[in-house]
C-alpha cells in the first residue's frame, strides 16, 4: 500500500498541494456484476478498505458484525460493509443497486454495485447505464457461468465499452495459473458471442486482497496490472464527447423578466461558443448563440457535460424538450423507431397501450408494437414473444404521437449516445418506470406518409351543423346502464336538433371489430379503433356517444389525447358490482361465475374506475331519465 | 478548456437534477438544514436558475434546539434578495414541551420526522430537495436520486423506480411526493473542496474554537445556552472543539480539534480514523438498521 501511504504523508505535510491535486482528478464510473456467491461485495469491501475509505468506528462495527452474522468464520466479512439494508443482511443477498465512492492519487471512482440474481436484470441495466467500465466477477472454482454470459450481453447492450473479467477466489484454487488460463479461454468465446469488444482478465482474491490494490506475491506468474491499476488506466467516456457536433436538450426556459430569455440545459455533446450557428429542433429554425450565461460571468466556451444557460441572437420559439444543436449537423427528428427494450415491471408490456416516453427532456405518448423478437439473455437466441415480461429484453417498433429529436444509441467504436438515444417508458396510471430502451433507427414510413391538408376543416363542419362537437364517453361495468342512458341522451339531443351518433360496444363488435376477442391486447385495440372512429365523426362535426365498458384508465386517456382539449367527456356510470351482477340483464355474470366466460370485467379482469370523471352518474341514486337530464344539463353549461 | 474534473461533473449533474425537478414538479421546496451540505445545495440552486430568483421556497423544520450560530446563518440567508424561507415548528411537540433531555428518540420523531411531514403536507409540496449524500450511511447508498414517497411519506426500498442515464421519472399521483437528492454522488471531501473553491459561507461551528463543553456518554457536548441541564457533579470545561455534523446541539457531539480553517478541517478529516456520522446520536437510536427504519417512517 506504499502509494496510498504517500498520499497520507502529503495530506499531513502539505494539505494545499494535496487539495490542488485532488481538485484536478477525473471521474470514472464503473459497475461490478457477478452471480450470488462470486464474492462481489467482498471485493468492493476490499477496494474500499485498501483505499482507506473505512474508518475505525466502521471497522469496529464490522468486526462485531462479522462475528455475529458474518460468513467468514473468525475473519472479517467485508461483504457486510456494502450489504446495506436490514432485509439484505438477514437474507445474505443484495437487492438493489448501491453506489460507493473511493479515490486514488489520480482518479475518483463511483462504483455501482449490482446484484446478480436473474430477477434483478433491471438493476444491472440501471447501474450500467452510466458506467464507463464493467468489472465482471467469476468464481475461479466455477468458471464461466450462464450469468457471466448474461452480464456480458447486458454490458454490451447498454454500451459499456471496457470490460474486466475478475477471476475471483484464486486463493481457493491454490493460485493456479492453469485454472485462470482455462477460464480466460472459455470467456473469449463468450466475449465473441455477446459482442464485447475490449476486455482484459485479472486473477484476484477479494478476501485476501491479492491483485486488488497491489500485485499479488502468491501469483507471480501474472504480469499484468492489478484491479486498481486497471481502473486508473481505463479511458473515461466523457473525455471524447467534447469533439462531437454540439447538442443541448433544453431543460428549462429561464425568463425572470422581459429583458432576459435563457435556455438552460446540460450539453450532451460537443463544444459551444458565442456566435456559433445553431438550429432549434425539431422546428429546424436557425439562429446563433449570443451568450453563455453563468452566475460567475459569461463564458467564452462550454463543453459536453456542463450545465449552462444559453441566450440566442434571435427571438425564436424554443421550449423544454427542444434541442439546440450545431446548425450544420443537427440530430434528426422522427415519430417511429425501432428500439431495444428492457422490461422492468411486474405487469408485462401491453402492445398498443399508450405509455409516456421520456427521451432527454422530451416527453410524449408512445405505443409499442408486438415485439419482433425477445432475446434469451442466456443463449442469445431470438425468440418469438407476444409481449415482454419482467426482465425480458426484446426488439420492437415504437410509435410516438409527435416527432422526437433523437440519435441512434449505439455508436461503432465510441461511447453510446446516452442522452438522445436512451429512453424510459412510464405507465400512465401507476407512474412506474416500466422499461428502458435504446433507439436503433427511425422507421422510414413515418416520413413518407404525410397528412393530407383538407380544405373543408373540422371547424367548418361544426359551424355548418351549428354545434360544438363532442365525444361523450360512457364507461362502467357490464350491466351498469351505459347503453340505456346513452340512448336516452341521444334521443333528447336529437329532439333538440343536435346531430349525433351512438357507437355501441356490442354493435361495433359485430362489424368493425369482429376480428377482436377479449384478451387485454384485443380490448385495447377495440378501444383504439372506436376512439379513432369517434374522432373522425367529431371531425365531421357530430356529437358522438360511445357505450363501452372500457375498463382500463390508460386507454380512456389514450382516446382523450386523440381529441382537441375539452372535446372528450368521460361519463362514469357508477354501479356497484353487486348491483350490476344482481341485475345481470344479459346473463353474462352468471356465465362468468360459472367459468364459461374468461376475462370478464369485474370477475376475473379488473375495472379501473375513473379517478376524476367529467360526469359521474350514481345509478343507485337516480333513474336513467334523471341521469340523461343531468348529462344534458352538464353539456349545455360547457 | 480541457475535460471536466470530477467536481465540474458533480456540479453539472446537481444542476441538471435541480432543473429537472423544477421543470416537472408542480410545487418543489428545498429542505434547508443550515449545515454544510445545505449550504452547497443552496449555492448550486442559485447557479442553476441564475439570473432568475430561486423558483422554490426554502423550508427549515425547526426543532428549537439548534445551535445559536445556526439560527444566525439561517436568518442571514433568509434576508438575501430572492430567497423565501418557511420555518415550521411542530405545534404538538411545542405544546408537549418535547426536548432532547427528557424524551430521547421521541424528540427526533416529533420535531423532525412528524414536523417535516406536517410542513410538506401543509405546503402541498410534491418534490422536496434534501442534501443527503450516498457516502453518509449504508441505507443512503441504495437510495435513488429521485426517491419516491407514498402519500404517507413512506420510503419503500423495494418500490424505488429504476434510474437510468440522467433520465428521472418525476411523476406522482396527488398526495404522493418525491424527495430529491442533488448531492447524492458527492462525498464529504467533495463538499469541502467545493466550499473552498467557491467561497461558500458555512456555520462557524465547523471550525475549531474554545467552547464550553461537558463530556457525556463518550460525546463532547457544547453548552450553547442556559437550557442545557448539567448532571450532578458535572462541571463545564473549555475545550477547543469543532463539529463535523450539526443538528440539535444537545445531540451533536463535537471533536477536539485545533483546525480553525477549512483547509485544516479537511486535513484532519482525511487523516481521521472515525466516520462523519459517529458524533450523531440519531443514527444509533434503535440499533442496527435504524436509519433505514427512520426513512421508511418519513425521515429524510
Amino acid at each position: 500500500m506504499a502509494r496510498l501511504d504517500s498520499e497520507q504523508d502529503l495530506i499531513a505535510s502539505d494539505i494545499g498541494a494535496y487539495l490542488a491535486r485532488h481538485r484536478d482528478k477525473k471521474l470514472l464510473r464503473f459497475i461490478t456484476c457477478g452471480s450470488v456467491d462470486d464474492g462481489k461485495s467482498t471485493l468492493i469491501g476490499r477496494l474500499l478498505y485498501d483505499t482507506r475509505q473505512i474508518f475505525d468506528d466502521q471497522m469496529a462495527s464490522l468486526e462485531a458484525d462479522s462475528k455475529r452474522v458474518g460468513t467468514q468464520g473468525k475473519q472479517v466479512d467485508f461483504a457486510l460493509l456494502v450489504d446495506g439494508l436490514a432485509a439484505e443482511r438477514e437474507q445474505g443477498i443484495t437487492i438493489d443497486v448501491a453506489y460507493r465512492f473511493f479515490a486514488t492519487q489520480s482518479r475518483k471512482f463511483i462504483v455501482a454495485d449490482t446484484p446478480g440474481h436473474e430477477q434483478y436484470t433491471r438493476n444491472m441495466v440501471t447501474g450500467a447505464s452510466t458506467a464507463d467500465a464493467a468489472v465482471l466477477l467469476v468464481d475461479a472454482r466455477k468458471g464461466v457461468l450462464t450469468q457471466t454470459r448474461r452480464h456480458s450481453f447486458l454490458a454490451q447492450l447498454v454500451g459499456v465499452r471496457h470490460v474486466l473479467l475478475a477471476v475471483n477466489k484464486m486463493d481457493l484454487v491454490d493460485h493456479d495459473q492453469d485454472a485462470f488460463d482455462a477460464i480466460v479461454a472459455e470467456y473469449r468465446l463468450v466475449a465473441e458471442a455477446t459482442g464485447v469488444g475490449q476486455w482484459s482478465a485479472i486473477p484476484v482474491s477479494g478476501l485476501s486482497g491479492d491483485n486488488v490494490a497491489a500485485r499479488s506475491e502468491a501469483m507471480a506468474w501474472y504480469q499484468g496490472p492489478c484491479l486498481l491499476e486497471w481502473l486508473e488506466a481505463v479511458p473515461v467516456d466523457a473525455a471524447s464527447e467534447a469533439e462531437r457536433p454540439f447538442a443541448m436538450p433544453v431543460q428549462w426556459v429561464n425568463r425572470p423578466n422581459h429583458e432576459f430569455r435563457g435556455f438552460a440545459g446540460q450539453i450532451s455533446a460537443g463544444t459551444v461558443r458565442p456566435g456559433d450557428e445553431v438550429r432549434i429542433l425539431p422546428s429546424g429554425r436557425k439562429t446563433s448563440v449570443a451568450r453563455i450565461v453563468t452566475s460567475d460571468g459569461n463564458l467564452s466556451e462550454a463543453v459536453a457535460g456542463q450545465s449552462v444557460t444559453l441566450t440566442l441572437a434571435q427571438e425564436v420559439d424554443c421550449s423544454r424538450g427542444d434541442v439546440i444543436a450545431a446548425a450544420d449537423s443537427p440530430p434528426q427528428a422522427a415519430d417511429q423507431f425501432e428500439a431495444s427494450l428492457v422490461w422492468f415491471d411486474e405487469e408485462p408490456l401491453v402492445p398498443g397501450r399508450g405509455y409516456w416516453i421520456k427521451l432527454g427532456t422530451q416527453t410524449a405518448t408512445a405505443t409499442v408494437q408486438p415485439p419482433k423478437y425477445q432475446i434469451n439473455v442466456n443463449s442469445l437466441e431470438h425468440l418469438a414473444a407476444p409481449t415482454l415480461e419482467l426482465n425480458a429484453i426484446g426488439v420492437a417498433e415504437i410509435l410516438c404521437d409527435r416527432d422526437l429529436v433523437f440519435e441512434p444509441y449505439a455508436r461503432e467504436g465510441a461511447a453510446p449516445n446516452r442522452v438522445l438515444g436512451g429512453f424510459i417508458l412510464i405507465d400512465k396510471s401507476s407512474n412506474a418506470t416500466v422499461a428502458a430502451g435504446m433507439l436503433h433507427f427511425a422507421l422510414r414510413r413515418a416520413s413518407n406518409i404525410h397528412r393530407q391538408h383538407l380544405d373543408v376543416s373540422r371547424e367548418t363542419h361544426a359551424r355548418l351543423k351549428g354545434q360544438k362537437p363532442a365525444v361523450l364517453w360512457f364507461t362502467g361495468l357490464s350491466g351498469a346502464g351505459k347503453s340505456t342512458i346513452a340512448n336516452l341522451v341521444e334521443k333528447k339531443l336529437a329532439a333538440r336538433g343536435r346531430h349525433t351518433f351512438l357507437l355501441d360496444g356490442d354493435n361495433v363488435r359485430h362489424g368493425l371489430n369482429k376480428d377482436l376477442g377479449f384478451t387485454e391486447a384485443d380490448r385495447i385495440e377495440n378501444i383504439r379503433r372506436v376512439g379513432e372512429v369517434a374522432r373522425l365523426m367529431a371531425d365531421a362535426g357530430l356529437v358522438v356517444l360511445t357505450a363501452f365498458i372500457s375498463p382500463f384508465r390508460a386507454e380512456r386517456e389514450m382516446v382523450r389525447a386523440m381529441m382537441p382539449p375539452g372535446e372528450f367527456v368521460e361519463i362514469f356510470v357508477d354501479t356497484p358490482l353487486a348491483d350490476a351482477e344482481a341485475r345481470d340483464t344479459k346473463g353474462l355474470y352468471a356465465k362468468a361465475r360459472a367459468g364459461e366466460l374468461a376475462n370478464f370485467t369485474g370477475i376475473d379482469s379488473p375495472y379501473e374506475a375513473p379517478e376524476a370523471p367529467d360526469i359521474r352518474i350514481d345509478t343507485a341514486a337516480m333513474s336513467a331519465d334523471a341521469a340523461a337530464e343531468a348529462i344534458i344539463a352538464a353539456l349545455e353549461s360547457r | 478548456m480541457g475535460t471536466l474534473t470530477h467536481l465540474d461533473r458533480l456540479e453539472a449533474e446537481s444542476i441538471h437534477i435541480l432543473r429537472e425537478t423544477v421543470a416537472e414538479a408542480a410545487r418543489p421546496v428545498m429542505l434547508y438544514s443550515i449545515g454544510k451540505d445545505s449550504a452547497v445545495m443552496l449555492h448550486l440552486a442559485k447557479k442553476a436558475f441564475y439570473p432568475a430568483p430561486l423558483p422554490f421556497p426554502l423550508l427549515h423544520v425547526d426543532t428549537q434546539w439548534k445551535f445559536r450560530d445556526m439560527y444566525a446563518l439561517r436568518d442571514k440567508v433568509a434576508a438575501e434578495p430572492g430567497v423565501e424561507l418557511i420555518v415550521h415548528t411542530n405545534p404538538e411537540a411545542a405544546e408537549r414541551g418535547i426536548n432532547p433531555f427528557d424524551h430521547g428518540p421521541l424528540h427526533t420523531d416529533l420535531w423532525k420526522t412528524q414536523g417535516l411531514r406536517q410542513a410538506l403536507d401543509a405546503g402541498g409540496f410534491d418534490a422536496a430537495f434534501g442534501g443527503a449524500r450516498r457516502d453518509e450511511e449504508k441505507s443512503r447508498a441504495k437510495e435513488r436520486i429521485f426517491s419516491f414517497r407514498t402519500a404517507q411519506h413512506r420510503w419503500d426500498p423495494k418500490r424505488q423506480r429504476p434510474e437510468l442515464w440522467s433520465l428521472y421519472n418525476v411523476r406522482t399521483a396527488p398526495g404522493e411526493s418525491m424527495r430529491v437528492f442533488p448531492l447524492s454522488n458527492w462525498t464529504e471531501l467533495d463538499v469541502w473542496q467545493y466550499i473552498l473553491a467557491q467561497g461558500i459561507e458555512v456555520v462557524p461551528l465547523y471550525l475549531a474554537a474554545p467552547r464550553a463543553t461537558v463530556e457525556r456518554d463518550g460525546l463532547i457536548l457544547m453548552i450553547d445556552d442556559d437550557r442545557f441541564r448539567l448532571d450532578d457533579g458535572e462541571v463545564p470545561a473549555l475545550r477547543s472543539i469543532r463539529f463535523r455534523t450539526l443538528g440539535c446541539y444537545p445531540l451533536s457531539g463535537g471533536v477536539e480539534s485545533e483546525a480553525d480553517t477549512i483547509e485544516k478541517v479537511v486535513q484532519e478529516m482525511l487523516l481521521a480514523t472515525t466516520s462523519e456520522r459517529q458524533g450523531r446520536v440519531i443514527d444509533r437510536d434503535g440499533g442496527d438498521g435504524s436509519m433505514e427504519k427512520k426513512k421508511q417512517e418519513g425521515y429524510f
